[in-house]
């Protein structure tokens, strides 16, 4: 598997009152990989993943997953969004399964994935509960399995945790960095938070504003093996501190 | 206030209080106030004739076809307007203005070209409610978050699918609220259309009953039709609460 995003870019609006949002953007992702996109609000994120998700079509450049343009939205690019995403009208397991069933699997083979893909992300107890029944980081773990079962070749996570309290957040991160390790899944994380993305991802691009751009990319060598301690290592902390008054310095520079 | 329900019943029990104590006490003409007993008399005659449940099953026979067919028409072209922005600016401005037109306004042509039979009921009734239903699923349609729809696709959804699995439940129940307050207006335009012709219904009891200054009847029948219509608004309220759990 490999998805290149090659000298993309992208405007709203017409005429003069179009509006550069991305500005020759590039990067590539790899079978088994895990990036991040970190950036501040209004950089473009979400509009990098709407493009690869085929949501929306790019002004300039290519989107390629595994050589094939991307021309719309298909199974093979999955996504999480922030929030609001469940469909509230469908238990946990159903909500699952209803990518499968879109893509006419057959039952046995749903309701198989569907136990199966609620285990891996713990919630086979709550098979039969409503979204509204269930917390926040319940409810995104249930888009994440949602998003896995429907067998993507990239899983896109715009901002998955960004709605949840601290503490939750913490052990989602956990979550999804285990879930990453063990099931070899691929992934692109959209964050704003600097630290989620230096923990989780092996390559950190780091986004501008005004036009969107890449202004650097990291590659995350560290030692993950336990997270909690990777959080308050020093050599994660410098290479947060480094990037942090990096995304200062473009700030002020922007404004 | 430990049990808010009991404040509707009190409410009724209230008027129904009064209106014994003003026909009792003699101050107004039983022929303009008929007493709570002559109204309850004249209810069980019509109902041991028989008039009673015909006319009732006459309006409501009538109420059903015009509505059934409106909200079956409405509910494909409020998606369709909904859910596609060309079809919408073709055909909104269009319904917005013949929503303003009063439905009791069409009964001239409607007798001109259907005659006084059933068929212009039903068709009344049609025109009086279908706007309305048409414009309300439209706007269900139209706040249908985009995620839901945006998911889909990432999921391997298409078209019609996404309409069909991720639209209609989504909308279903204000879809279903919009047909039961649109209903009101239905059973307000049967009793409108018997009142100018009709052989049998309860507005046709009503206009009878004015003619031999019978206002215990016209009483009967006011009450009837507002019991009937309650009852149709718990009947939808009940669908509601069943059927869209996730909603409440
Ligand atoms: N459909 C659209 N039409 C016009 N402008 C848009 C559209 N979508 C995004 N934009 C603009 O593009 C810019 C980038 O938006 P985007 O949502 O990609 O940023 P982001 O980095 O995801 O921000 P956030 O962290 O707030 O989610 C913003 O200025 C936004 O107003
Ligand atoms: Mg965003």
């Amino acid at each position: 598997m490999h998805l290149s995003v090659n000298g993309v870019s992208k405007s709203f609006g017409e005429g003069r009152h179009a509006k550069l949002v991305l500005d020759d953007i590039s990067f590539s992702i790899k079978s088994g990989e895990f990036v991040a996109l970190v950036g501040s609000s209004g950089s473009g994120k979400s509009t990098v993943m709407r493009l690869i998700a085929g949501l929306e079509r790019p002004s300039a450049g290519v989107i390629a997953l595994d050589g094939k343009t991307v021309r719309g939205p298909g199974s093979d690019r999955g996504m999480v969004f922030q929030k609001y995403s469940l469909y509230p009208w469908m238990t946990a397991a159903q909500n699952v399964a209803f990518g499968m069933s879109l893509q006419g699997l057959t039952k046995a083979l749903v309701r198989e994935r569907t136990g199966y893909f609620l285990e891996v992300v713990g919630l086979q107890d709550s098979a039969r509960r409503l979204p509204k029944e269930l917390s926040g980081g319940m409810q995104q773990r249930v888009a994440i399995a949602r998003a896995l079962a429907a067998d993507p070749k990239v899983v896109l996570l715009d901002e998955p945790f960004g709605a949840l309290d601290l503490q939750i957040r913490e052990s989602m991160q956990e979550f999804l960095y285990q879930l990453w390790q063990r099931s070899g899944l691929t992934a692109l994380l959209i964050t704003h938070d600097l630290e989620e993305a230096l923990l989780l991802a092996q390559r950190v691009h780091i986004m501008a504003p005004r036009p969107g751009r890449i202004v650097r990319t990291v590659e995350a060598d560290l030692d993950r093996s336990n997270l909690a301690h990777l959080r308050v290592s020093p050599p994660f902390l410098e290479l947060r501190e480094e990037l942090v008054n990096t995304l200062r310095t473009l700030d002020g520079a922007a404004s | 206030m430990r049990s808010p329900w009991l404040l509707g019943p009190l409410g009724i029990i209230v008027v129904l209080l009064l209106w014994s104590l003003i026909s009792l006490s003699g101050a107004v003409d039983p022929l303009f106030l008929p007493s709570p007993p002559a109204v309850w008399q004249a209810a069980a005659t019509q109902f041991q004739e028989g008039i009673l449940v015909g006319d009732a099953l006459a309006s409501i026979q009538r109420v059903f076809f015009g509505f059934a067919l409106s909200a079956g028409l409405a509910l494909p072209l409020g998606i369709a307007m909904g859910s596609n922005p060309l079809v919408c600016r073709l055909l909104e401005p269009l319904l917005g203005l013949i929503r303003y037109m009063p439905a009791p306004a069409f009964i001239p042509l409607l007798i001109i070209y259907f005659g006084l039979g059933e068929l212009p009921k039903v068709l009344l009734i049609f025109i009086g409610t279908f706007f309305f239903n048409t414009l309300m699923i439209m706007d269900a349609v139209k706040f249908v978050p985009p995620e839901l729809i945006e998911t889909a696709l990432t999921l391997g959804g298409r078209g019609l699918p996404i309409l069909t699995r991720v639209v209609a439940p989504f909308i279903a129940p204000q879809v279903i609220d919009a047909y039961r307050i649109n209903m009101a207006s239905a059973w307000n335009l049967v009793i409108v259309a018997e009142l100018v012709a009709a052989n049998e219904g309860l507005g046709k009891r009503i206009s009878l009953a004015q003619r031999f200054l019978r206002t215990d009847e016209i009483f009967v029948g006011l009450i009837v039709i507002g019991l009937i219509g309650l009852l149709i608004d718990l009947g939808f309220r009940a669908v509601l609460r069943r059927s869209c759990r996730w909603a409440n």
